[in-house]
């Protein structure tokens, strides 16, 4: 077990586990924190899909110390195109500001890649903004390096 | 994306020394290790001491040691003391917007330069430090387990 600041509550134990109705308030507040937009239709939507432990294929988890979520972690287990093997996929990642650098992060990666592993992948990927310093230099410091793909996109005129 | 000989002799160095933060080089050891001049080495080793990167040593031995902070230090940060690669263009590559052949040879070098400027920015000397670790761990593994294959043990004589 690793401790985190709970806003001002002091050290506590932190905790990884699937994610609960009653957290998507401390979920949105942390998403609308960084994005200054709260997401409530989104996440709801995504709890709904991935939460609670629905399927192995998906995982919707949180990192508790106390009663304060710290971070959320969502990914999926794709069957990937282009004749590529299924892999875990990493799409949405966030830490409570005041909880950054006590190794959140990397506690829920590990849970999610824990996952993924149980649901019989051995292959993690994501896919960032370039501009994204923060959380690209996160994914960086746990070992994650560029893949072998490369993403393109056009204007739809 | 091709860095000068000075860029290079930087991110050696620096690495070097982070990677034993205690322990003070001399410029020349660092040269011999990496088959540059020392004199070369001494102006990269002032220039990372001006930006607070290294510090010399006084005393038996003298040399330098690390004093930057690896967990936030990147790679742009050290090569951007060297060399400005943030507005380097295709034009600046050699292609220049005259003519249609150069404007898109110029825009796919742009393109290229562009995810190489993000993947310096995102890698930390903490990173890197784990990288080479990882790379160092492996070849050890990968000479373990050919020492140890049927075919390369010894008859015993």
């Amino acid at each position: 077990m690793i401790r985190a600041e709970a806003q001002g509550a002091g050290p506590a134990e932190l905790r990884v586990r699937p994610v609960e109705a009653a957290d998507l308030g401390q979920v949105i507040a942390i998403d609308a924190e960084l994005t200054g937009l709260e997401k409530t239709d989104y996440y709801y939507e995504l709890f709904h899909r991935y939460g609670a432990g629905r399927t192995r294929q998906r995982l919707f988890l949180v990192a508790e110390s106390g009663d304060v979520i710290q971070g959320f972690i969502i990914g999926e287990v794709r069957d990937w195109e282009f004749g590529s093997a299924p892999c875990g996929w990493v799409f949405g990642l966030s830490v409570r500001a005041s909880a950054r650098l006590a190794g959140v992060g990397a506690r829920m990666l590990k849970a999610v890649c824990d996952g993924f592993r149980h649901a019989g992948v051995n292959k993690v990927r994501t896919l960032l903004a370039r501009d994204n310093g923060l959380v690209l230099s996160f994914f960086r410091s746990q070992g994650m390096m560029a893949a072998p793909f490369i993403p393109l996109e056009k204007d739809l005129d | 994306m091709k860095l000068q000989k000075s860029t290079s002799l930087a991110l050696y160095s620096v690495l070097e020394f982070a990677a034993n933060p205690g322990r003070q080089a001399s410029a020349a050891e660092i040269a011999e290790k990496y088959g540059a001049s020392t004199h070369h080495l001494a102006k990269v080793l002032r220039e990372l001491g001006r930006a607070g990167l290294v510090e010399s040593a006084r005393g038996v031995g003298g040399g330098y040691r690390f004093s930057g902070n690896t967990k936030r230090l990147t790679l742009m940060d050290v090569i951007e003391l060297f060399e400005n690669i943030s507005t380097r263009t295709g034009k600046s590559e050699g292609f220049d917007g005259s003519s249609d052949v150069g404007r898109a040879l110029g825009a796919v070098t742009a393109e290229v330069d562009e995810i190489a400027r993000a993947t310096f920015r995102s890698i930390t000397l903490d990173t890197m430090l784990k990288l080479i670790e990882r790379q160092r761990r492996a070849a050890t593994d990968a000479q373990t387990a050919a020492e140890g294959s049927p075919r390369s043990k010894r008859p015993n004589v």
